[in-house]
């Protein structure tokens, strides 16, 4: 991830670029796919929301269990955190409505 | 147009700023100062800014006694926006600052070579500038993604020593949140729409929870909770509203406590400041308040999480009594 989105992770845009073109294909056909944030200091909310939501709400467990995260930083960690815990409370409620 | 820049130009006093502002005419700007001390919060330069792209070049001028002290207007750039030749002679190296100048941010590039370039003007500690990154990071992005200003964001921000405080404006001339969030929410007016981008978990690309795979309705909670941990303002001016969160006191001790609806946060508001289309958002951070990024990323979840339980929790069914 260093190599693409430099040291601070907020354009989107690359985050949708890998997740359209390496996460989702390789979920898909069940590889396990590591995202590695060597030389990355920080990431918004919104680069991460667009890296992994899509994912997570599309294919749930096999999302959970294959994607693995791999030298986040502690503020990394706690966005990604964040993003899966609200995205799981808002799978429950959509899921609830449908 | 007309711009008042005052002697009294902070978030504080951002409200008076506004309502100072005359917007008719949008084809002519004409920017006046105070005669004796001009104080300009990056806030009130980005939109002086804007409105003079807007307006253009040729149709803006500087008019009247500029002090002394309006030289930073000329360093922040102002001055080449308009037609009015700056009147201060000075070696630009003399002024090298903590600060950055006014800066038109137009695509996702620029943005991404704005923040790696450019913030570290402010020379800020490693910690520090990853709260400044983010917080221009998601409201630059906002302006990008919701905004359809031609002009793109215009942003600026200032670093001051004596209060050791980072001030950041960020401003577009677009569609403003009414329109940006009315698809999906409708608004009755501004405050209102201004007041429902702030609830965390609220965009206006979808009514869904979650959002959609590109937005989650979290940015402007985010930099909202972050004015208020850090015990700042935070302003969001767009079309006839204005909501200012006011500072927390420091005598009350302890972190200040983070709420999902912002009329719950001490703030002032009005829906009768003149029509600005399009949107501004300024911000200032302490950085003697900031904690650990990653315990203020932590506090923000949890009421981010909370609110989505909430909403949740209204959408049970209820018993019926009889």
């Amino acid at each position: 991830m260093g190599k693409i989105v430099n040291d601070f992770a907020e354009n989107k845009d690359i985050a949708k670029k890998i997740r359209v073109e390496i996460i989702m294909p390789a979920l898909s056909k069940g590889d396990e796919v590591v995202l590695d944030f060597y030389g990355v200091s920080g990431a918004t909310q919104s680069f991460i929301h667009a890296l992994i939501s899509d994912p997570i709400r599309k294919l749930k467990d096999v999302a959970f269990d294959n994607l693995m995260y791999q030298n986040a930083n502690n503020d990394i960690r706690e966005i990604i955190s964040m993003v899966y815990r609200y995205m799981q409370e808002s799978l429950d409620m959509n899921k609830d409505e449908e | 147009m007309k711009i008042f820049l005052s002697n009294q130009g902070n978030l504080r006093n951002f409200k008076s700023f506004a309502r100072s502002l005359d917007l008719s005419n949008p084809d002519k700007l004409v920017i006046s100062t105070h005669d004796k001390w001009v104080t300009v919060h990056p806030a009130n330069l980005v939109v002086a800014a804007a409105l003079a792209i807007q307006a253009g070049k040729k149709n803006t001028e500087i008019i009247g006694k500029v002090p002394e002290t309006g030289r930073y207007l000329d360093r922040m750039g102002l001055y080449e926006l308009t037609k009015t030749p700056s009147p201060f002679i000075y070696h630009k190296k003399e002024e090298a600052g903590r600060f950055v100048p006014i800066k038109i941010i137009k695509t996702s590039a620029d943005q991404s070579r704005f923040i790696t370039d450019v913030i570290p003007l402010l020379h800020l500690s490693e910690e520090n500038a990853i709260v400044v990154k983010y917080i221009i990071g998601e409201l630059v992005r906002n302006v990008l993604e919701h905004s359809f200003a031609k002009d793109g964001a215009i942003v600026a921000a200032q670093y001051y020593k004596k209060t050791n405080r980072v001030s950041i404006g960020i401003c577009d001339t677009g569609i403003g949140i009414w329109k940006s969030i009315n698809t999906y929410w409708h608004p009755k007016n501004d405050i209102d729409a201004i007041k429902l981008a702030l609830v965390p978990g609220i965009t206006g690309t979808t009514r869904r929870e979650g959002g959609t795979s590109e937005n989650a309705g979290a940015g402007l909670f985010f930099i909202k909770s972050i004015a208020k941990i850090t015990r700042n303002y935070f302003v969001i001016y767009s079309g006839s509203a204005q909501y200012t969160l006011l500072k927390h006191k420091k005598r009350i001790k302890g972190l200040p406590r983070l709420y999902a609806d912002p009329n719950r946060d001490p703030h002032s508001e009005t829906n009768t400041v003149p029509r600005f289309q399009g949107t501004l958002v300024a911000v200032d951070l302490s950085l003697d308040e900031t904690p650990e990024f990653n315990y203020l990323l932590s506090n923000i979840g949890d009421i981010y999480d909370k609110s989505i339980r909430e909403r949740k929790r209204a959408k049970y069914m209820t018993p019926k009594f009889i």
